[in-house]
């Protein structure tokens, strides 16, 4: 089963504790936008087999979001990290790095 | 090709079974071909057959990176129906399911087509809705299915316990001539005959890159070199993503784990395909006594044909309330294999970005059904540059925003 921790309740969460939210750090596009970026933002999905950033929620728990980084091929999880943010953080990028050398994920590496 | 019938298993019966050829060969793969399709699935395989059958079209290499049928193609619980909402999925699954009909016979090679019946349950009153919508589009569609009641889905399924505290049976979506196959011999059926056309079929061949030339596709690289092609399919369901990322574009697409289980073999007890949307489960009988139990899928991206153990107790959970006989059995194996889901739940079968590729991918949980008939569309699309079954399934349909929006007729994975 997959475990992840919660960064706000700081426990090691059970994946029937948490619900799963899909890609990370997508740019919501609204009124005005053109088709092509709704069609990104909607439809289009990163779908690594390696290192890949999701946003879950803490369902069973404190309720809140927060991001995840874990590798699809291997299940490994890198680590997690709060909602409030457009990036990654920089220490687990390079935590991810050591591990996964050469990595990218749309502009991050 | 020496075919196969009762007097072919006489004669080898008398000499040891020592004169039966190779079902396919395994040949290196050549510099260039008019076509390559990545992937020996079921949908690859029976893209090529098309490809020679219907186009004459042989010169021909399906390229796979493990062996042939060990995708999703081996690893589903192989409900085959065509009980769909949407005109468009209509016509190219109830195509796929006329094929099953008449596919033992055409590609002499027995693929145990069994036209038992498939109920999907009706067990909240938003589903006896649902269904009886489905049951009017399928009449307009001329798909064969009615809104059953509970009475006869008991008659259908003595098994069944229909006035369950929380999900009563309420009624059922029957559709008497869907039903299942078996899978392997789906894969194994086809590469026979296209192997017998002179394609060649590549195992252990994994592609790596996608080689164009100002736009345009000019072969691929793989484990074994370079091949060379005109027009290159893709079908490679789970990996479509990573095909498409070598070739440079991007599909709306994610790949995820669905599971599957079977029970320890017992006496004949259910003679139908019996599925149930609501609680996410559903279950056959093999011809070996097994039970054979699918559920829901996995909610996270993942490439590791390995699930979450708490849905196969979920789905297990939900049965034995509709099949209390269930609860004793023992579970005899369990696997997972990763599907390929779009944004509105159907396939696409398109031209792509790149000049002269195709994609057929996207049929998530439920594409063995769409074997032959995907394989027929996407065989004409690759000749002709257009069919007709595969018009609205384009990749470009997300963009225009004309879904094919089967996510609520097709609820739970099958
Ligand atoms: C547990 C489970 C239950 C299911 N139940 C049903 C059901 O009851 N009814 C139903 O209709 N459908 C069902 N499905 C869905 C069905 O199995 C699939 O939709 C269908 O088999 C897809 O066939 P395919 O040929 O597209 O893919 P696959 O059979 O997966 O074939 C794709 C092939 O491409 C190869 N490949 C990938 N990348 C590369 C590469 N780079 N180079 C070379 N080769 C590559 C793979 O090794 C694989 O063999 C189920 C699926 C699962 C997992
Ligand atoms: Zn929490």
């Amino acid at each position: 089963m997959l475990t992840l921790e919660c960064p706000y309740c700081s426990i090691q969460a059970d994946e029937t504790e948490l619900h799963a939210g899909g890609e990370a750090h997508l740019k919501r596009e609204t009124v005005g936008s053109l088709d092509n970026d709704f069609e990104d933002y909607l439809f289009m999905r990163e779908n690594p087999k390696g290192v890949h950033f999701e946003r879950w929620r803490h369902v069973a728990g404190c309720g809140k979001w927060f991001h995840a980084a874990r590798c699809t091929m291997t299940l490994e999880v890198f680590g997690t990290y709060s909602a409030q943010t457009l990036a990654p953080p920089k220490d687990l990028r390079e935590k991810i790095s050591t591990k996964r050398p050469g990595w990218t994920w749309r502009a991050f590496s | 090709m020496k075919r196969y019938s009762v007097f072919a298993i006489a004669r080898e019966a008398m000499r040891q079974h020592a004169g039966w050829p190779r079902a396919w060969a395994s040949p290196t793969p050549k510099a260039k071909y008019d076509v390559v399709i990545v992937g020996a699935g079921g949908h690859g395989l029976a893209t090529a057959y098309y490809l020679g059958k219907n186009f004459g079209i042989t010169n021909v290499a399906v390229i796979e990176k493990g062996w042939l049928g060990g995708g999703n193609t081996g690893r589903n619980t192989t409900i085959i129906r065509s009980n769909y909402l949407q005109d468009p999925s209509a016509a190219i699954y109830e195509k796929s399911r006329s094929l099953y009909e008449t596919m033992s016979q055409d590609l002499n090679y027995n693929v145990m087509f069994s036209p038992r019946g498939v109920i999907m349950l009706a067990q909240t009153h938003h589903e006896v809705r649902g269904y009886q919508r489905t049951a009017h589009a399928n009449a307009l569609q001329g798909v064969k299915t009615e809104f059953i009641s509970p009475a006869r889905v008991k008659q259908l399924v003595p098994i069944m316990n229909i006035d369950g505290p929380r999900y009563p049976v309420l009624g059922g979506l029957w559709q008497a001539r869907g039903g299942t196959a078996r899978h392997d011999a789906v894969a194994w059926g086809y590469a026979r005959a296209c192997s017998d056309m002179g394609m060649d079929i590549i195992q252990q061949c994994e592609v790596t890159n996608v080689l164009t030339d100002g736009g345009k596709v000019t072969g691929v690289e793989t484990s074994k070199g370079k091949i060379l092609c005109d027009k290159l399919g893709g079908v490679v369901a789970g990996h479509s993503s990573a095909l498409a990322e070598m070739a440079g574009f991007q599909l709306p697409m994610e790949s995820v784990a669905l599971q599957a289980l079977v029970s320890e073999p017992i006496k004949p007890c259910m003679d139908v395909v019996v599925m149930a949307n609501t609680v996410h489960g559903y279950m056959s009988q093999s011809d070996k006594g097994e039970m054979v139990i699918g559920g829901g899928t996995d909610g996270y991206n993942n490439y590791t044909q390995r699930g979450s153990f708490h849905h196969i107790e979920e789905t297990v959970r939900a049965l034995i309330e509709t099949f209390p006989m269930i609860s004793r059995l023992k579970m005899l194996r369990q696997w997972g294999g990763i599907v390929d889901v779009t944004g509105d739940r159907s396939p696409i079968l398109t031209k792509t970005p790149v000049e002269g590729m195709f994609m057929n991918c996207g049929w998530g949980t439920g594409g063995f059904k769409a074997i032959p008939g995907s394989g027929w569309a996407m065989a004409e699309l690759m000749a002709n540059g257009h069919s007709p079954l595969t018009e609205e399934f384009s990749m470009n349909r997300f963009r225009a925003g004309k879904f094919i929006d089967e996510s609520v007729a097709a609820g739970v994975a099958h």
